[in-house]
């Protein structure tokens, strides 16, 4: 399996990145390269093997049911572009 | 049961996000109390300030335990959560964290009913999955000189998303559906089931085909946040996609919204690849272990559930199942049965069941109120019960003495029957005098009646109880009077 150009495009829309012409032809390559060793990794055969969602050998721990945290939409907000009536503000979007 | 719209079956999924009842986030300890002032409670894990990292709320993953129990699905020993990629600006992450190959609840099924009465059927959903996720926050898209305001108070409000197979056939049961979770989550206690405040919000996949054919494309209605709205929109949403086959127009995927104004629905302006969410385990959050030690105490702590109260209501207390039905309908309800049940005694327990349905019923809706605010006892309602069962007083007396108990007072029927005057007269010689009274009274209806008018007696039975303020045995003057006009 091989990426081309117009994969890596769409995936980097999806992501909010912009490439230049020159970045995007050099992820190609890099990402290939990456799918070229994976393949290599999928050649192994891993029958009975569960597969690994975390490379820590633990489980979630878990907080208990309380609310901990206090206001500080002050210092929050100080450190935001804009703000309104305690809201946030962003360009508008149209749905 | 095939119900065809002009030869075409219809298909309908539901997804239903169930706000689950915690204190505080889903990954964070900030609160989740509703109507808060805007952004005062969404902390720097809430507004994915850098550095910042999830911890997952034990009592969430209790809630989502017990659902699985209630409906008899498989819960994961081991689940993941993953993150879901989609850029808005309520969700600051820029992804959600929610669960996608191992959800916590697999399988399972609900039993509804559809319909009411003799024509009512029962209906089996199943169940594809439940995973736990958190909320976005909201948008404000008016009144900011044309920009969006965000409030993020609502961004990590622990859900549950409820996801069915496409089991249903026409919007009555997905009504019926979305009925009996919206009961089974408040009677388990983990969701308010608040409509109007979106703790319960369904999304519903609709689309139709031949008998037999392939599944066809489906149409997403996303948010219907009444039961009324998900009924309307379905129909409006059926109609729609059988119109456009039969004018040789193919449907395309998409996410519609229903504007409850118009009835109808309308496609969202549909992004390229906006179902493109490039998830991946979330390296944040380890995966999640439930023993089968937890599931067992969750599961002790479990009220009896509304299916097994039912078939008791049936069998125990001689029940009609439509009564039992009606009674389990809501926890609320449910419980106060019970706990007057203890005191008036299961030969009373249709008597109970008829005023629950009848005058409660009535006037809760009358007063806009729902079960939970009843403001009469399961001790006030045994004990009106007990005294018409051993006729102290009559029914029509026992409907006074229910407007006492609700208007006010934590007076019992016994003391309101004493304090009225109430108590009904059963003393014949007492009833007899008071006859005897009226018939000097009205020696026209008298007359009337020997000459044969049948309506002359049903006006002195009148007079009679009215002269006794109703407390009378109707049955008792009926049967003193007739032997009085006969002598």
């Amino acid at each position: 399996m091989s990426l081309t150009i117009s994969d890596v495009e769409r995936v980097a829309k999806l992501a909010r990145l912009e490439l230049s012409a020159s970045e995007g032809a050099a992820t190609v390559t890099q990402l290939n390269g990456i799918l070229a060793f994976v393949e290599q990794l999928q050649a192994v055969d891993t029958t009975g093997i569960e597969p690994m969602t975390h490379a820590v050998e633990l489980v979630q721990r878990l907080r208990p049911d309380f609310v901990g945290e206090t206001d500080h939409r002050a210092a929050f907000q100080a450190i935001a572009p804009e703000t309104e009536l305690g809201l946030y503000l962003v360009p508008k979007v149209i749905e | 049961m095939s119900m065809l719209i002009n030869g075409y079956e219809v298909v309908i999924g539901l997804e239903t996000h169930a706000q689950l009842q915690t204190q505080s986030k889903i990954f964070s300890g900030a609160s989740i109390a509703f109507g808060a002032a805007p952004n005062v409670q969404a902390c720097a894990v809430d507004i994915a300030l850098p550095g910042v990292l999830p911890v997952l709320n034990r009592e969430a993953v209790v809630c989502a335990i017990k659902f699985g129990l209630a409906v008899g699905a498989t819960i994961a020993p081991r689940s993941i959560f993953a993150r879901k990629h989609y850029f808005y600006p309520d969700l600051p992450k820029g992804y959600q964290i929610s669960q996608f190959e191992a959800p916590v609840v697999s399988g399972g099924g609900l039993d509804c009913q559809v319909g009411a009465g003799d024509t009512a059927i029962r209906k089996h959903v199943r169940l594809t999955r439940a995973h736990l996720e958190e909320d976005a926050g909201k948008s404000l898209h008016e009144d900011f000189h044309g920009r969006t305001g965000i409030d993020l108070n609502r961004a990590g409000t622990p859900l549950l998303e409820i996801v069915t197979e496409p089991d249903m056939r026409s919007s009555a049961e997905a009504v019926a559906y979305a009925r009996a979770l919206h009961a089974l989550v408040r009677w388990i206690g983990i969701c308010d089931g608040n409509m109007q405040e979106g703790s319960f919000r369904c999304d519903a996949n609709v689309s139709v085909r031949r008998p037999g054919a392939e599944l066809g494309t489906r149409r997403e209605i996303k948010n219907l946040n009444s039961f009324r709205f998900l009924q309307q929109a379905v129909d409006y949403e059926i109609e729609w996609q059988i119109n456009e086959l039969e004018e040789g127009r193919a449907i395309q995927q998409a996410t519609v919204l229903f504007d409850p104004d118009t009835g109808e629905t309308r496609a969202m302006r549909s992004k390229e690849d906006a179902h493109d969410y490039r998830y991946f385990p979330d390296p944040d959050l380890l995966p999640l272990a439930i023993s089968p030690e937890w599931i067992a105490s969750v599961k002790s702590g479990l009220p009896e559930l509304p299916q097994s109260l039912r078939h008791r209501l049936v069998t125990e207390y001689g029940l009609s199942d439509y009564d039992a039905a009606i009674l389990t309908a809501q926890r609320e309800m449910a419980d106060f049965f019970l706990r007057a049940v203890t005191i008036a005694g299961s030969t009373n327990a249709k008597s109970l069941a008829n005023w629950l349905q009848g005058e409660v019923a009535a006037r809760l809706n009358r007063e806009e109120r729902e079960f939970d605010k009843v403001p009469i006892s399961p001790e006030q309602l045994a004990g009106l019960v007990l005294r018409i069962a051993d006729q102290t007083i009559s029914n029509s007396i026992g409907r006074k003495v229910f407007d006492a108990l609700w208007q006010h007072s934590g007076d019992s029927a016994d003391e309101i029957i004493e304090k009225q005057g109430f108590r009904q007269i059963t003393d014949s010689v007492a009833v007899e005098r008071l006859i005897d009274e009226v018939l000097a009274a009205n020696v026209k209806s008298v007359e009337e009646f020997r000459a044969g008018k049948e309506k002359a007696f049903n006006a002195l039975v009148g007079q009679v109880m009215k002269a006794t303020k109703g407390t009378a045995n109707p049955q008792q003057v009926n049967a003193l009077l007739l032997a009085k006009l006969k002598e």
